[in-house]
């Protein structure tokens, strides 16, 4: 199991711009799907029952994590990234769904494995049950999980797990109507970014353009607003299911993380100041423009193919 | 993006991390490759930070003014949302807003105002007696 593979079968890709909403004073934009729904849709797919259980007190969730722990079962923790003292500090934003995976505990320490963090890490009882008790949008109230049963895991069950997170994601990417999500959406960014330099003026549009760079350049998102992930995927995919014909169209999503990633260099010419005119601004959404048409022709063809 | 295009810029992540990018290698195919941060990003992150203490500064002056309350101050400083706050302290944001005021200030009890030390992670008399 890779994590291309986990997240394209959970149907990861994805582009929503919120509209009316704001997240730290920026506009409300999402490469991927939710977390928790990607983590849900490939266990479902792959057969692996999992045990979930919120808290409402903070005593109650870390017992129940000690007792997990000692029985030698790994579990998964979402916790609020504000609070975990290993972070950079320029990241600590009040961001609730971030997962890591609490493995053991020595003294009162537990040890902890990050998928944003290069090494295993620690975190005191104290830091641990602040963070899983952080406060805000998508608080995770203690929120713990592990696998309780997993089935048997062949060839066939990935095959179909694959081809299941492929055709979601063809919903998402290429069939939602509107300009608010998939391909479509991008356009719908695209064409808000060409009114913020006489709407909202240099500045509010420089820090509007970061928040989208931001987003897309997530750490541990791979790059390119996952793009180059789901390409990887895409490759993996072509390997198990014997289908060379995917290979043509994981061309086409690196092509639109290259896209993405210049689209990133152009709004940093915004926002270092160094780009100020409305063509500027122009070309940035022109380039996004692009990437719209090359993601839903890219999701076009893979719902050619019709894979079952 | 081609491995050899990974950048490796100077970043927060120094000394904490390193990111993961899917890079095409040599033969066309996706592998991993750590990345030390991305001069694009960077500065994205490096403006957004410039926004905040630009704000704080704002709510230093205006606590020390008189027109807000330290309550206020640590809320920006913090970059808390009504959400937030009202999470951590139990209280509706009606009653936060009040508090955020001088004059609602000083009518906290010492219990309210312990919540908000806490929430903070401050003390009462650094909330009571703002320096600034």
């Amino acid at each position: 199991m890779t994590e291309p593979l986990a997240f394209g079968m959970g149907a990861g890709l994805f582009y929503i711009h919120i509209p009316y909403m704001q997240v730290s004073g920026g506009p409300m934009i999402s490469f991927r799907s939710m977390p928790g729904g990607i983590f849900r849709r490939t266990c479902k797919s792959l057969n692996i029952e999992l045990e979930r259980k919120k808290f409402k007190n903070q005593l109650d969730a870390q017992i129940y994590l000690d007792k997990k722990i000692e029985e030698g079962i790994p579990v998964g923790c979402q916790v609020g990234v504000f609070h975990l003292t290993y972070f950079p500090k320029e990241y600590r934003f009040h961001f609730n769904a971030h997962n890591l995976i609490v493995y053991g505990k020595e003294g009162d320490n537990y040890l902890i494995s990050d998928p944003v963090m290069e090494e295993v890490t620690t975190l005191s009882s104290f830091e641990l049950n602040r963070a899983r008790f952080s406060q805000g949008v998508l608080a995770p109230k203690g929120h713990v999980y592990f696998p309780k049963k997993v089935g048997k895991i062949d060839k066939t069950t990935i095959q179909k797990a694959i081809i299941s997170g492929i055709n979601r994601n063809i919903i998402y990417m290429y069939r939602a109507p509107g300009p608010i999500i998939g391909a479509t959406g991008i356009k719908g960014t695209a064409n808000k970014i060409r009114t913020w330099r006489d709407k909202l003026g240099p500045r509010k549009a420089g820090l509007y353009l970061g928040q989208i760079v931001r987003m897309q350049e997530e750490i541990g998102t791979g790059g390119g607003g996952f793009r180059f992930l789901y390409a990887a995927f895409l490759e993996e995919a072509a390997d198990y299911l014997q289908e060379d014909r995917l290979l043509p169209i994981a061309d086409q999503m690196t092509k639109a993380g290259d896209l993405w990633r210049s689209s990133a260099v152009q709004m940093a010419g915004i926002y270092k100041g160094r780009l100020t005119e409305q063509k500027d601004y122009d070309n940035t959404a022109d380039i996004m423009c692009e990437i719209s048409e090359v993601e839903r022709e890219a999701f076009k063809q893979l719902a050619k193919l019709k894979l079952k | 993006m081609k491995k050899k295009d990974t950048p490796q810029d100077k970043s927060a992540l120094e000394g904490h991390t390193r990111d993961v990018c899917y890079v095409k290698n040599k033969d066309g195919k996706y592998e991993t490759v750590l990345s030390s941060g991305w001069e694009v990003k960077s500065a994205a992150l490096d403006n957004a930070w410039d926004d905040i203490h630009e704000q704080v500064e704002l709510a230093r002056k205006a606590v020390l003014s008189g027109e807000k309350s330290p309550i206020y101050f640590y809320f920006i400083k913090q970059l808390m949302d009504f959400q937030v706050i009202a999470g951590y302290t139990g209280f509706w944001k009606v009653s936060i807003k009040k508090h955020m005021t001088p004059k609602g200030f000083k009518k906290l009890s010492e219990k309210k105002l312990a919540i908000y030390a806490k929430t903070f992670g401050i003390s009462i008399d650094e909330l009571k007696n703002f320096k600034g």
